[in-house]
Protein backbone atom coordinates (compact mmCIF):
# COMPACT_ATOMS: atom_id res chain seq x y z
CA UNK A 1 0.00 0.00 0.00
CA UNK A 2 2.69 2.48 0.96
CA UNK A 3 4.72 1.36 -2.04
CA UNK A 4 1.70 2.10 -4.23
CA UNK A 5 1.33 5.57 -2.75
CA UNK A 6 5.05 6.17 -3.19
CA UNK A 7 4.73 5.31 -6.86
CA UNK A 8 1.81 7.67 -7.19
CA UNK A 9 3.70 10.47 -5.48
CA UNK A 10 6.76 9.94 -7.66
CA UNK A 11 4.75 9.95 -10.86
CA UNK A 12 2.72 12.98 -9.86
CA UNK A 13 5.88 14.85 -8.90
CA UNK A 14 7.31 14.03 -12.32
CA UNK A 15 4.29 15.63 -14.01
CA UNK A 16 4.44 18.71 -11.81
CA UNK A 17 8.15 19.11 -12.38
CA UNK A 18 7.70 18.79 -16.12
CA UNK A 19 5.08 21.49 -15.99
CA UNK A 20 7.27 23.75 -13.86
CA UNK A 21 10.04 23.41 -16.39
CA UNK A 22 8.05 23.69 -19.60
CA UNK A 23 5.18 25.88 -18.35
CA UNK A 24 2.98 24.80 -21.21
CA UNK A 25 -0.37 24.00 -19.63
CA UNK A 26 -1.08 26.07 -16.56
CA UNK A 27 -0.43 29.53 -18.07
CA UNK A 28 -2.66 28.59 -20.99
CA UNK A 29 -5.42 27.51 -18.63
CA UNK A 30 -5.12 30.71 -16.59
CA UNK A 31 -5.26 32.92 -19.61
CA UNK A 32 -8.13 30.94 -21.09
CA UNK A 33 -10.29 31.08 -18.00
CA UNK A 34 -9.88 34.83 -17.55
CA UNK A 35 -10.48 35.46 -21.24
CA UNK A 36 -13.56 33.26 -21.12
CA UNK A 37 -14.97 35.23 -18.20
CA UNK A 38 -14.44 38.47 -20.10
CA UNK A 39 -16.18 37.00 -23.14
CA UNK A 40 -19.06 35.89 -20.96
CA UNK A 41 -19.42 39.38 -19.59
CA UNK A 42 -20.14 40.59 -23.10
CA UNK A 43 -22.22 37.52 -23.92
CA UNK A 44 -24.68 38.29 -21.12
CA UNK A 45 -26.91 41.22 -22.00
CA UNK A 46 -27.14 43.89 -19.34
CA UNK A 47 -29.83 43.10 -16.85
CA UNK A 48 -29.08 39.40 -16.86
CA UNK A 49 -29.29 37.92 -13.43
CA UNK A 50 -26.38 36.82 -11.29
CA UNK A 51 -27.73 33.32 -11.66
CA UNK A 52 -26.97 33.33 -15.38
CA UNK A 53 -23.43 34.50 -14.59
CA UNK A 54 -23.00 31.59 -12.22
CA UNK A 55 -23.96 29.22 -14.97
CA UNK A 56 -21.29 30.83 -17.13
CA UNK A 57 -18.72 30.24 -14.39
CA UNK A 58 -19.37 26.52 -14.74
CA UNK A 59 -19.05 26.64 -18.48
CA UNK A 60 -15.70 28.34 -18.02
CA UNK A 61 -14.53 25.73 -15.53
CA UNK A 62 -15.49 22.78 -17.69
CA UNK A 63 -13.83 24.18 -20.79
CA UNK A 64 -10.70 25.18 -18.91
CA UNK A 65 -10.42 21.66 -17.58
CA UNK A 66 -10.91 20.38 -21.12
CA UNK A 67 -8.07 22.58 -22.31
CA UNK A 68 -5.73 21.11 -19.73
CA UNK A 69 -6.87 17.54 -20.28
CA UNK A 70 -6.23 17.76 -24.00
CA UNK A 71 -2.54 18.16 -23.20
CA UNK A 72 -2.48 15.56 -20.41
CA UNK A 73 -1.04 12.66 -22.36
CA UNK A 74 0.46 14.47 -25.31
CA UNK A 75 4.00 14.34 -23.96
CA UNK A 76 3.66 10.65 -23.27
CA UNK A 77 2.50 9.92 -26.80
CA UNK A 78 4.76 12.26 -28.70
CA UNK A 79 7.93 11.24 -26.95
CA UNK A 80 6.89 7.64 -26.49
CA UNK A 81 7.17 8.04 -22.75
CA UNK A 82 4.12 5.88 -22.25
CA UNK A 83 6.04 2.73 -23.15
CA UNK A 84 8.57 3.50 -20.47
CA UNK A 85 5.84 4.18 -17.96
CA UNK A 86 4.16 0.90 -18.76
CA UNK A 87 7.43 -0.99 -18.35
CA UNK A 88 8.00 0.54 -14.94
CA UNK A 89 7.32 -1.90 -12.13
CA UNK A 90 4.28 -0.13 -10.80
CA UNK A 91 0.57 -0.71 -10.95
CA UNK A 92 -1.08 0.88 -14.00
CA UNK A 93 -3.76 2.46 -11.90
CA UNK A 94 -1.00 4.34 -10.09
CA UNK A 95 -0.35 6.14 -13.39
CA UNK A 96 -4.00 7.18 -13.47
CA UNK A 97 -3.99 8.35 -9.88
CA UNK A 98 -0.80 10.36 -10.37
CA UNK A 99 -2.00 11.93 -13.60
CA UNK A 100 -5.35 12.82 -12.04
CA UNK A 101 -3.61 14.36 -9.05
CA UNK A 102 -1.40 16.45 -11.33
CA UNK A 103 -4.39 17.57 -13.39
CA UNK A 104 -6.22 18.40 -10.17
CA UNK A 105 -3.29 20.55 -9.17
CA UNK A 106 -3.36 22.45 -12.48
CA UNK A 107 -7.09 22.91 -12.32
CA UNK A 108 -7.00 24.18 -8.75
CA UNK A 109 -4.35 26.72 -9.69
CA UNK A 110 -6.54 27.90 -12.56
CA UNK A 111 -9.52 28.20 -10.24
CA UNK A 112 -7.56 30.05 -7.60
CA UNK A 113 -7.40 32.77 -10.21
CA UNK A 114 -10.80 32.17 -11.79
CA UNK A 115 -12.94 32.34 -8.67
CA UNK A 116 -11.57 35.69 -7.41
CA UNK A 117 -11.77 37.00 -10.97
CA UNK A 118 -15.39 35.90 -11.11
CA UNK A 119 -16.11 37.58 -7.78
CA UNK A 120 -14.47 40.74 -9.10
CA UNK A 121 -16.22 40.80 -12.49
CA UNK A 122 -19.64 39.41 -11.61
CA UNK A 123 -20.85 38.65 -8.11
CA UNK A 124 -19.66 37.23 -4.83
CA UNK A 125 -19.14 33.52 -4.30
CA UNK A 126 -20.54 31.60 -1.38
CA UNK A 127 -19.23 28.54 0.40
CA UNK A 128 -21.52 26.15 -1.44
CA UNK A 129 -20.06 27.22 -4.77
CA UNK A 130 -16.53 26.64 -3.55
CA UNK A 131 -17.51 23.22 -2.19
CA UNK A 132 -19.18 22.44 -5.50
CA UNK A 133 -16.11 23.49 -7.45
CA UNK A 134 -13.89 21.33 -5.27
CA UNK A 135 -16.08 18.26 -5.68
CA UNK A 136 -16.52 18.87 -9.39
CA UNK A 137 -12.74 19.12 -9.83
CA UNK A 138 -12.32 15.63 -8.43
CA UNK A 139 -14.85 14.21 -10.84
CA UNK A 140 -13.53 16.14 -13.83
CA UNK A 141 -9.97 14.98 -13.24
CA UNK A 142 -10.91 11.36 -12.51
CA UNK A 143 -13.02 10.94 -15.64
CA UNK A 144 -11.05 13.32 -17.80
CA UNK A 145 -7.76 11.52 -17.30
CA UNK A 146 -9.17 8.22 -18.51
CA UNK A 147 -10.84 9.87 -21.47
CA UNK A 148 -7.69 11.80 -22.32
CA UNK A 149 -5.75 8.53 -22.35
CA UNK A 150 -8.39 7.13 -24.69
CA UNK A 151 -8.39 10.15 -26.95
CA UNK A 152 -4.63 10.14 -27.57
CA UNK A 153 -4.95 6.65 -29.01
CA UNK A 154 -7.16 7.99 -31.76
CA UNK A 155 -6.22 9.84 -34.90
CA UNK A 156 -8.08 13.06 -34.14
CA UNK A 157 -7.00 13.53 -30.52
CA UNK A 158 -7.82 17.13 -29.86
CA UNK A 159 -11.13 16.67 -31.62
CA UNK A 160 -12.09 13.49 -29.86
CA UNK A 161 -11.67 14.47 -26.23
CA UNK A 162 -14.40 17.13 -26.05
CA UNK A 163 -16.82 14.77 -27.74
CA UNK A 164 -16.10 12.06 -25.22
CA UNK A 165 -15.94 14.37 -22.25
CA UNK A 166 -18.88 16.75 -22.58
CA UNK A 167 -21.73 14.22 -22.32
CA UNK A 168 -20.07 12.79 -19.24
CA UNK A 169 -19.67 16.28 -17.80
CA UNK A 170 -23.39 17.05 -17.91
CA UNK A 171 -24.09 15.64 -14.41
CA UNK A 172 -21.13 17.67 -13.11
CA UNK A 173 -22.56 20.85 -14.58
CA UNK A 174 -25.99 20.06 -13.15
CA UNK A 175 -24.55 19.42 -9.71
CA UNK A 176 -22.27 22.43 -9.82
CA UNK A 177 -24.80 24.93 -11.07
CA UNK A 178 -27.36 23.55 -8.66
CA UNK A 179 -24.95 23.92 -5.77
CA UNK A 180 -24.27 27.54 -6.68
CA UNK A 181 -27.83 28.69 -7.35
CA UNK A 182 -30.21 26.52 -5.32
CA UNK A 183 -31.41 27.39 -1.86
CA UNK A 184 -30.51 23.97 -0.51
CA UNK A 185 -27.20 23.02 -2.11
CA UNK A 186 -26.79 19.83 -0.09
CA UNK A 187 -28.52 17.57 -2.61
CA UNK A 188 -26.47 18.88 -5.49
CA UNK A 189 -23.27 18.46 -3.54
CA UNK A 190 -24.47 14.95 -2.80
CA UNK A 191 -24.90 14.32 -6.51
CA UNK A 192 -21.37 15.56 -7.16
CA UNK A 193 -19.98 13.37 -4.38
CA UNK A 194 -21.82 10.35 -5.76
CA UNK A 195 -20.51 11.09 -9.24
CA UNK A 196 -16.95 11.40 -7.92
CA UNK A 197 -17.15 8.16 -5.98
CA UNK A 198 -18.70 6.08 -8.75
CA UNK A 199 -16.54 7.37 -11.55
CA UNK A 200 -13.35 7.32 -9.49
CA UNK A 201 -13.88 3.63 -8.80
CA UNK A 202 -14.68 2.72 -12.38
CA UNK A 203 -11.83 4.84 -13.76
CA UNK A 204 -9.39 3.39 -11.29
CA UNK A 205 -10.41 -0.13 -12.19
CA UNK A 206 -10.49 0.33 -15.95
CA UNK A 207 -7.45 2.51 -16.61
CA UNK A 208 -5.20 -0.49 -16.99
CA UNK A 209 -7.13 -1.63 -20.05
CA UNK A 210 -7.00 1.80 -21.61
CA UNK A 211 -3.21 2.02 -21.73
CA UNK A 212 -2.23 -1.58 -22.40
CA UNK A 213 -2.25 -2.67 -26.00
CA UNK B 1 -44.42 -12.32 -35.58
CA UNK B 2 -44.71 -10.44 -32.33
CA UNK B 3 -44.56 -7.01 -33.91
CA UNK B 4 -47.74 -7.31 -35.99
CA UNK B 5 -49.50 -8.85 -32.99
CA UNK B 6 -48.44 -5.92 -30.88
CA UNK B 7 -49.65 -3.41 -33.45
CA UNK B 8 -52.96 -5.21 -33.75
CA UNK B 9 -53.37 -5.24 -29.98
CA UNK B 10 -52.57 -1.57 -29.73
CA UNK B 11 -55.20 -0.59 -32.22
CA UNK B 12 -57.99 -3.08 -31.68
CA UNK B 13 -57.70 -4.33 -28.15
CA UNK B 14 -56.47 -1.66 -25.80
CA UNK B 15 -59.18 0.77 -24.73
CA UNK B 16 -58.64 4.44 -25.39
CA UNK B 17 -58.39 6.23 -22.09
CA UNK B 18 -59.14 9.84 -21.28
CA UNK B 19 -55.78 10.92 -22.62
CA UNK B 20 -57.12 10.18 -26.03
CA UNK B 21 -55.27 8.68 -28.89
CA UNK B 22 -51.82 9.67 -27.73
CA UNK B 23 -51.93 6.58 -25.56
CA UNK B 24 -51.24 4.71 -28.77
CA UNK B 25 -47.86 6.39 -29.08
CA UNK B 26 -47.06 5.47 -25.53
CA UNK B 27 -47.35 1.79 -26.36
CA UNK B 28 -44.52 2.05 -28.83
CA UNK B 29 -42.48 4.89 -27.41
CA UNK B 30 -41.89 3.42 -23.96
CA UNK B 31 -41.03 -0.13 -25.06
CA UNK B 32 -38.59 1.30 -27.60
CA UNK B 33 -36.97 3.35 -24.88
CA UNK B 34 -36.71 0.36 -22.56
CA UNK B 35 -35.26 -1.70 -25.39
CA UNK B 36 -32.66 0.97 -25.99
CA UNK B 37 -31.62 0.70 -22.34
CA UNK B 38 -31.47 -3.05 -22.77
CA UNK B 39 -29.19 -2.59 -25.79
CA UNK B 40 -26.83 -0.31 -23.89
CA UNK B 41 -26.85 -2.66 -20.92
CA UNK B 42 -26.16 -5.64 -23.13
CA UNK B 43 -23.36 -3.78 -24.90
CA UNK B 44 -21.75 -2.90 -21.58
CA UNK B 45 -22.12 -6.47 -20.37
CA UNK B 46 -20.35 -7.73 -23.49
CA UNK B 47 -17.70 -5.07 -22.92
CA UNK B 48 -17.21 -6.34 -19.41
CA UNK B 49 -16.96 -9.91 -20.66
CA UNK B 50 -14.34 -8.75 -23.13
CA UNK B 51 -12.23 -7.04 -20.45
CA UNK B 52 -12.68 -9.80 -17.95
CA UNK B 53 -12.32 -12.98 -19.94
CA UNK B 54 -11.03 -11.70 -23.26
CA UNK B 55 -13.59 -13.75 -25.15
CA UNK B 56 -12.98 -13.22 -28.86
CA UNK B 57 -15.98 -11.68 -30.52
CA UNK B 58 -17.29 -10.01 -27.37
CA UNK B 59 -16.01 -6.68 -28.70
CA UNK B 60 -18.00 -7.06 -31.90
CA UNK B 61 -21.10 -8.09 -29.97
CA UNK B 62 -20.74 -5.08 -27.73
CA UNK B 63 -20.42 -2.81 -30.74
CA UNK B 64 -23.46 -4.26 -32.50
CA UNK B 65 -25.58 -3.95 -29.36
CA UNK B 66 -24.59 -0.31 -28.91
CA UNK B 67 -25.15 0.41 -32.56
CA UNK B 68 -28.69 -0.92 -32.28
CA UNK B 69 -29.08 0.97 -29.01
CA UNK B 70 -28.32 4.21 -30.81
CA UNK B 71 -30.88 3.38 -33.50
CA UNK B 72 -33.52 2.63 -30.89
CA UNK B 73 -32.47 5.75 -29.03
CA UNK B 74 -32.99 7.87 -32.12
CA UNK B 75 -36.42 6.32 -32.55
CA UNK B 76 -37.21 7.16 -28.93
CA UNK B 77 -36.17 10.75 -29.46
CA UNK B 78 -38.33 11.12 -32.56
CA UNK B 79 -41.43 9.40 -31.21
CA UNK B 80 -41.00 11.19 -27.90
CA UNK B 81 -40.74 14.50 -29.67
CA UNK B 82 -43.93 13.75 -31.59
CA UNK B 83 -45.62 12.77 -28.37
CA UNK B 84 -44.57 15.96 -26.68
CA UNK B 85 -45.89 18.00 -29.60
CA UNK B 86 -49.11 16.08 -29.50
CA UNK B 87 -49.68 16.30 -25.80
CA UNK B 88 -48.20 19.59 -24.75
CA UNK B 89 -47.92 21.38 -28.05
CA UNK B 90 -44.12 21.68 -28.11
CA UNK B 91 -41.62 19.68 -30.08
CA UNK B 92 -39.19 19.69 -27.25
CA UNK B 93 -39.71 19.94 -23.52
CA UNK B 94 -36.79 20.16 -21.15
CA UNK B 95 -39.04 19.05 -18.35
CA UNK B 96 -39.60 15.73 -20.05
CA UNK B 97 -36.89 13.84 -18.21
CA UNK B 98 -36.75 10.69 -20.25
CA UNK B 99 -36.31 12.64 -23.46
CA UNK B 100 -33.51 14.74 -22.01
CA UNK B 101 -31.82 11.64 -20.69
CA UNK B 102 -32.02 10.11 -24.14
CA UNK B 103 -30.51 13.19 -25.68
CA UNK B 104 -27.56 12.92 -23.28
CA UNK B 105 -27.19 9.23 -24.02
CA UNK B 106 -27.48 9.84 -27.72
CA UNK B 107 -24.61 12.33 -27.57
CA UNK B 108 -22.58 9.98 -25.40
CA UNK B 109 -22.98 6.99 -27.66
CA UNK B 110 -22.46 9.01 -30.81
CA UNK B 111 -19.07 9.84 -29.35
CA UNK B 112 -18.60 6.09 -28.98
CA UNK B 113 -18.69 5.81 -32.75
CA UNK B 114 -16.22 8.66 -33.12
CA UNK B 115 -13.91 6.86 -30.74
CA UNK B 116 -14.32 3.56 -32.52
CA UNK B 117 -13.65 4.93 -35.97
CA UNK B 118 -10.68 7.06 -35.02
CA UNK B 119 -8.68 4.22 -33.46
CA UNK B 120 -7.00 1.54 -35.53
CA UNK B 121 -8.76 -1.83 -35.24
CA UNK B 122 -7.05 -4.12 -32.82
CA UNK B 123 -6.96 -5.17 -29.19
CA UNK B 124 -6.50 -1.62 -27.95
CA UNK B 125 -9.58 -0.39 -29.73
CA UNK B 126 -11.57 -3.24 -28.25
CA UNK B 127 -10.38 -2.31 -24.77
CA UNK B 128 -11.14 1.38 -25.21
CA UNK B 129 -14.62 0.70 -26.52
CA UNK B 130 -15.36 -1.75 -23.72
CA UNK B 131 -14.27 0.74 -21.06
CA UNK B 132 -16.31 3.47 -22.70
CA UNK B 133 -19.41 1.29 -22.80
CA UNK B 134 -18.98 0.60 -19.09
CA UNK B 135 -18.84 4.35 -18.47
CA UNK B 136 -22.11 4.51 -20.37
CA UNK B 137 -24.12 2.26 -18.10
CA UNK B 138 -22.82 4.11 -15.07
CA UNK B 139 -23.75 7.39 -16.71
CA UNK B 140 -27.38 6.33 -17.25
CA UNK B 141 -28.51 6.32 -13.58
CA UNK B 142 -26.33 9.29 -12.67
CA UNK B 143 -27.68 11.37 -15.53
CA UNK B 144 -31.16 10.34 -14.57
CA UNK B 145 -30.59 11.63 -11.06
CA UNK B 146 -28.93 14.77 -12.35
CA UNK B 147 -31.78 15.56 -14.73
CA UNK B 148 -34.31 15.07 -11.97
CA UNK B 149 -32.38 17.49 -9.80
CA UNK B 150 -31.86 19.93 -12.67
CA UNK B 151 -35.58 20.17 -13.24
CA UNK B 152 -35.92 21.57 -9.76
CA UNK B 153 -33.93 24.65 -10.50
CA UNK B 154 -34.93 25.00 -14.11
CA UNK B 155 -38.62 24.25 -13.60
CA UNK B 156 -39.55 24.90 -9.99
CA UNK B 157 -43.05 23.55 -10.47
CA UNK B 158 -43.14 19.83 -10.03
CA UNK B 159 -44.26 18.27 -13.23
CA UNK B 160 -46.12 15.10 -12.60
CA UNK B 161 -47.37 13.11 -15.49
CA UNK B 162 -48.22 9.86 -13.83
CA UNK B 163 -51.66 9.88 -15.30
CA UNK B 164 -54.33 7.31 -14.68
CA UNK B 165 -53.25 3.90 -13.57
CA UNK B 166 -53.05 1.46 -16.41
CA UNK B 167 -55.97 -0.86 -16.76
CA UNK B 168 -55.30 -4.57 -17.00
CA UNK B 169 -55.84 -4.79 -20.73
CA UNK B 170 -53.63 -1.78 -21.31
CA UNK B 171 -50.89 -3.31 -19.22
CA UNK B 172 -51.17 -6.53 -21.16
CA UNK B 173 -50.86 -4.66 -24.44
CA UNK B 174 -47.88 -2.79 -23.08
CA UNK B 175 -46.16 -6.04 -22.12
CA UNK B 176 -46.74 -7.51 -25.55
CA UNK B 177 -45.30 -4.36 -27.12
CA UNK B 178 -42.26 -4.57 -24.90
CA UNK B 179 -41.76 -8.23 -25.78
CA UNK B 180 -42.16 -7.38 -29.45
CA UNK B 181 -39.53 -4.66 -29.28
CA UNK B 182 -37.11 -6.89 -27.40
CA UNK B 183 -37.68 -9.61 -29.96
CA UNK B 184 -37.06 -7.11 -32.74
CA UNK B 185 -33.83 -6.11 -31.05
CA UNK B 186 -32.76 -9.73 -30.63
CA UNK B 187 -33.51 -10.50 -34.27
CA UNK B 188 -31.71 -7.43 -35.60
CA UNK B 189 -28.82 -8.14 -33.25
CA UNK B 190 -28.35 -11.66 -34.58
CA UNK B 191 -28.83 -10.42 -38.12
CA UNK B 192 -26.25 -7.69 -37.93
CA UNK B 193 -23.82 -9.85 -35.99
CA UNK B 194 -24.05 -12.59 -38.60
CA UNK B 195 -23.44 -9.99 -41.31
CA UNK B 196 -20.38 -8.61 -39.56
CA UNK B 197 -18.96 -12.06 -38.91
CA UNK B 198 -19.54 -13.04 -42.50
CA UNK B 199 -17.72 -9.92 -43.56
CA UNK B 200 -14.73 -10.79 -41.39
CA UNK B 201 -14.69 -14.39 -42.65
CA UNK B 202 -14.80 -13.25 -46.25
CA UNK B 203 -11.90 -10.92 -45.71
CA UNK B 204 -9.96 -13.79 -44.22
CA UNK B 205 -10.82 -16.00 -47.18
CA UNK B 206 -9.77 -13.32 -49.61
CA UNK B 207 -6.42 -13.03 -47.91
CA UNK B 208 -6.01 -16.80 -48.01
CA UNK B 209 -6.79 -17.02 -51.70
CA UNK B 210 -4.95 -13.93 -52.84
CA UNK C 1 -58.04 12.37 -40.38
CA UNK C 2 -58.13 14.26 -37.15
CA UNK C 3 -55.09 15.97 -35.79
CA UNK C 4 -54.63 13.29 -33.16
CA UNK C 5 -54.63 10.52 -35.69
CA UNK C 6 -52.01 12.35 -37.70
CA UNK C 7 -49.59 12.39 -34.81
CA UNK C 8 -50.11 8.75 -34.02
CA UNK C 9 -49.64 7.83 -37.65
CA UNK C 10 -46.51 9.98 -37.80
CA UNK C 11 -45.02 8.29 -34.76
CA UNK C 12 -45.62 4.86 -36.17
CA UNK C 13 -44.34 5.88 -39.56
CA UNK C 14 -41.13 7.11 -37.99
CA UNK C 15 -40.53 3.74 -36.38
CA UNK C 16 -41.47 1.95 -39.55
CA UNK C 17 -39.18 4.15 -41.63
CA UNK C 18 -36.26 3.48 -39.30
CA UNK C 19 -36.71 -0.26 -39.53
CA UNK C 20 -37.13 -0.01 -43.28
CA UNK C 21 -33.95 1.99 -43.73
CA UNK C 22 -32.14 -0.45 -41.51
CA UNK C 23 -33.28 -3.34 -43.63
CA UNK C 24 -32.36 -1.50 -46.80
CA UNK C 25 -28.84 -0.99 -45.53
CA UNK C 26 -28.60 -4.61 -44.50
CA UNK C 27 -29.94 -5.71 -47.87
CA UNK C 28 -27.32 -3.64 -49.67
CA UNK C 29 -24.70 -5.15 -47.47
CA UNK C 30 -25.97 -8.62 -48.15
CA UNK C 31 -25.81 -7.94 -51.88
CA UNK C 32 -22.23 -6.80 -51.53
CA UNK C 33 -21.34 -9.90 -49.54
CA UNK C 34 -22.95 -12.07 -52.16
CA UNK C 35 -20.92 -10.43 -54.88
CA UNK C 36 -17.75 -10.96 -52.88
CA UNK C 37 -18.57 -14.61 -52.34
CA UNK C 38 -19.07 -14.93 -56.08
CA UNK C 39 -15.70 -13.36 -56.80
CA UNK C 40 -14.00 -15.58 -54.27
CA UNK C 41 -15.68 -18.67 -55.65
CA UNK C 42 -14.43 -17.81 -59.14
CA UNK C 43 -10.97 -17.28 -57.72
CA UNK C 44 -11.07 -20.61 -55.90
CA UNK C 45 -12.34 -22.41 -58.99
CA UNK C 46 -9.52 -21.00 -61.09
CA UNK C 47 -7.09 -22.06 -58.42
CA UNK C 48 -8.45 -25.62 -58.42
CA UNK C 49 -8.50 -25.86 -62.21
CA UNK C 50 -5.08 -24.36 -62.63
Amino acid sequence: MTAYLMDVATLARKDLRLELRARSVVPAMLLFVVAALVVFHFALPSGSSDLAAKGMLWVAIVFTALLGLTRAFVAEREQRLIDGLLLAPCDRSAIWLAKSAAMLGFLVVAELVALPAFALFFSGIDGATVAGVALADLGICAVGTVLAAMAVAGRARELLLPLLFLPLAIPIVVGGVGASVADEPARYLGLLALYDAVFAIISWASFEYVVTE
Amino acid sequence: MLVPTAIALVFFYAPVDEDGLNQKIFYFHVPIALTAYACFGWGAWKGLVHLWKGTPGADLESYVAIHLGVIFGAMTLLTGSLWAKFRWGHWWLWSERQLVLFLVLFLFYSAYFMLRYSVEPGPQRANLCAVYSLFGVVLIPISFLAIRLANQYIHPVAFNRHGPQMAGSQFFTFCVCLAAMLALFAALYQFELAGKRLDARLRELRELLA
Amino acid sequence: MTNEEKYVAAAYLVVFAFVLVYFLIMALKLARLEREVGELTDLARKRVDG
